[in-house]
């Protein structure tokens, strides 16, 4: 198909995987904050619903495992094809306009692949030592008391902290960059999704450090 | 002589014989050079000096020197064209440097554009993409009225600023990636908007996209060193411009 041997369709295809990836993360982030109690029950009667109908929980992860996938196996083709796309460096190096996160995509992302993959193991199967386990009389197991748990660890803390940072790095280039590649902008537009993604970005970062800091900080306590 | 004062300058210049010659940098001096000299002028002086010496000559591509033609091409302290805003090297002027400055001058590095000689570098690899669809198939004939075809005035100015593109390859010497997305994105959308160009937008998408990956050009990340170093001014739009006529060919 023309769209997957082309470089503009390859970068459309991450772009909208990118962007599934973005909308995960909005929701995500709103059923985080739900350890603030916001909701009858908390985290725990949010976790309850969430995964109440297991059929769609699997069909949801493969969903995403799918998109993750796409996105990740284009980014390095991409990245690869690129190298020695300029025969040879520049004695003088006088970029004007590509920042740090744009130059560094790839190590972001592949560095949010292994903060995936250790957040899996940690909250999902739940094979991280280091925390408290308790499960009810149902067998389902405190959600609260677990993360609060892995928090009071500062490496713990620490470990997620970084992700996040990454993340915003990520999506700072990232959120403006599906426009143009998508081509939705123009020149009116572009500086606005520029500030509007880094905005955007900040606020994830934000929204997703005040768990474990306030935790850390023993604000929130088990 | 006038009484101008003059500059030295170091140049540190990037010499290589031919595409197979690995390349190497040498250090010249330039006298006599004042504030009104253009920067090809500099090289012109060096030259004769280089030739009076029996060395030779620093070869770079020249041919209006008045900003029109886009075959000036030389990165100047890491910067295509020098890195003033709109300006071709060969309106780039002596005035912009100070006495004593040292200038690193390189040819443009790309994977699609080998190097010839020196600063000259080959680019018919855009002529490859403009080859593959960047004009219109019409009859030839009678000449036709200038206003038969009514377009709105907005348009018509969107097409001209992306026909403000002299080709010189400025956006792929500035691209990490050494892309040509800026230069096609300028072509496609320069025809796109036009009721002329319209009809064949979507094979010709298709088709240039296709000739600048086969001609080695790597791929956009979007990081904009294009928009900076084009000495036209040429937006980014025509990139997203482009993205969305791909888009739109692949439902053609
Ligand atoms: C899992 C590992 C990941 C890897 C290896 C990865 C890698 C990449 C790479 C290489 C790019 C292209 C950068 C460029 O054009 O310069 C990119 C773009 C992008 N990524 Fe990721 N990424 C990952 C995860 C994520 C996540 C978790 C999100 C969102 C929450 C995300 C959202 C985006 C977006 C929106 C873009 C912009 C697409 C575009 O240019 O149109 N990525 N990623
Ligand atoms: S020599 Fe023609 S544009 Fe510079």
């Amino acid at each position: 198909m023309q769209l997957l041997s082309s470089s503009i369709g390859r970068k459309i295809v991450m772009a909208i995987t990118g962007l599934l990836m973005i909308l995960f993360v909005v929701v995500h982030l709103i059923g985080n904050t739900t350890i603030f109690g916001w909701i009858s029950g908390g985290i725990n009667a949010y976790a309850h619903h969430l995964h109440a109908f297991p059929p769609l929980v699997w069909a949801f992860r493969a969903f995403m495992l799918a998109a993750v996938s796409i996105h990740i196996w284009y980014g390095i083709q991409l990245t690869i094809e690129n190298r020695g796309g300029r025969s040879q460096p520049y004695a003088v190096k006088a970029t004007q306009k590509a920042t740090f996160a744009s130059e560094n995509m790839i190590w972001t992302g592949l560095l949010l692949l292994c903060f995936i993959i250790y957040h899996l193991l940690h909250f999902t199967m739940k094979v991280v030592p280091g925390m408290a386990l308790v499960p009810d009389a149902e067998g389902a197991i405190n959600v609260f008391t677990m993360v609060v748990s892995s928090f009071q660890n500062f490496f713990v803390a620490f470990i997620y902290v970084a992700a996040m940072v990454t993340l915003f790095l990520h999506l700072s280039h990232g959120i403006q960059s599906f426009f143009q590649t998508m081509g939705w902008s123009t020149d009116r537009t572009l500086p606005v999704y520029v500030k509007a993604g880094t905005l955007v970005a900040l606020v994830l970062f934000l929204g997703y450090v005040a768990v474990p800091l306030s935790i850390f900080a023993g604000i929130l306590k088990g | 002589m006038s009484d101008h004062k003059t500059m030295t300058l170091t140049l540190i210049v990037w010499r290589q014989k031919n595409a197979s010659d690995p390349g190497k940098f040498e250090t010249y001096t330039a006298k006599n050079i004042t504030e009104h000299h253009s920067f090809l002028e500099m090289l012109d002086c060096v030259n004769e000096d280089l030739i009076l010496e029996g060395r030779e000559p620093i070869v770079f591509d020249h041919d209006c020197r008045e900003g029109i033609c886009g075959m000036c091409s030389q990165v100047i302290n890491g910067a295509p064209h020098g890195g003033q805003v709109r300006t071709t090297v060969c309106q780039l002027h002596m005035r912009k440097f100070k006495d004593g400055d040292t200038i690193y001058i390189e040819p443009w590095r790309a994977r699609a554009f080998p190097i010839i000689k020196d600063l000259i570098v080959d680019r018919s690899a855009l002529d490859t993409i403009i080859q593959a669809g960047g004009y219109t198939s019409c009859h030839t004939g009678g000449v036709a009225d200038g206003n038969a075809i009514l377009i709105p005035k907005p348009v018509a100015d969107e097409a001209m600023d992306a026909a403000e593109c002299i080709g010189c390859g400025a956006c792929v010497a500035g691209c990490p990636n050494g892309a040509a997305m800026l230069f096609t994105g300028a072509k496609v959308s320069q025809l796109a908007l036009l009721p002329q160009g319209k009809t064949e937008a979507a094979a010709r998408v298709t088709a240039m996209t296709k000739a600048m990956a086969e001609c080695g050009f790597g791929n956009c990340t979007n990081h904009y060193e294009c928009q900076a170093a084009c000495p036209k001014g040429i937006n980014v739009k025509f990139i997203a411009r482009m993205n969305r006529e791909f888009l739109k060919a692949q439902f053609a």
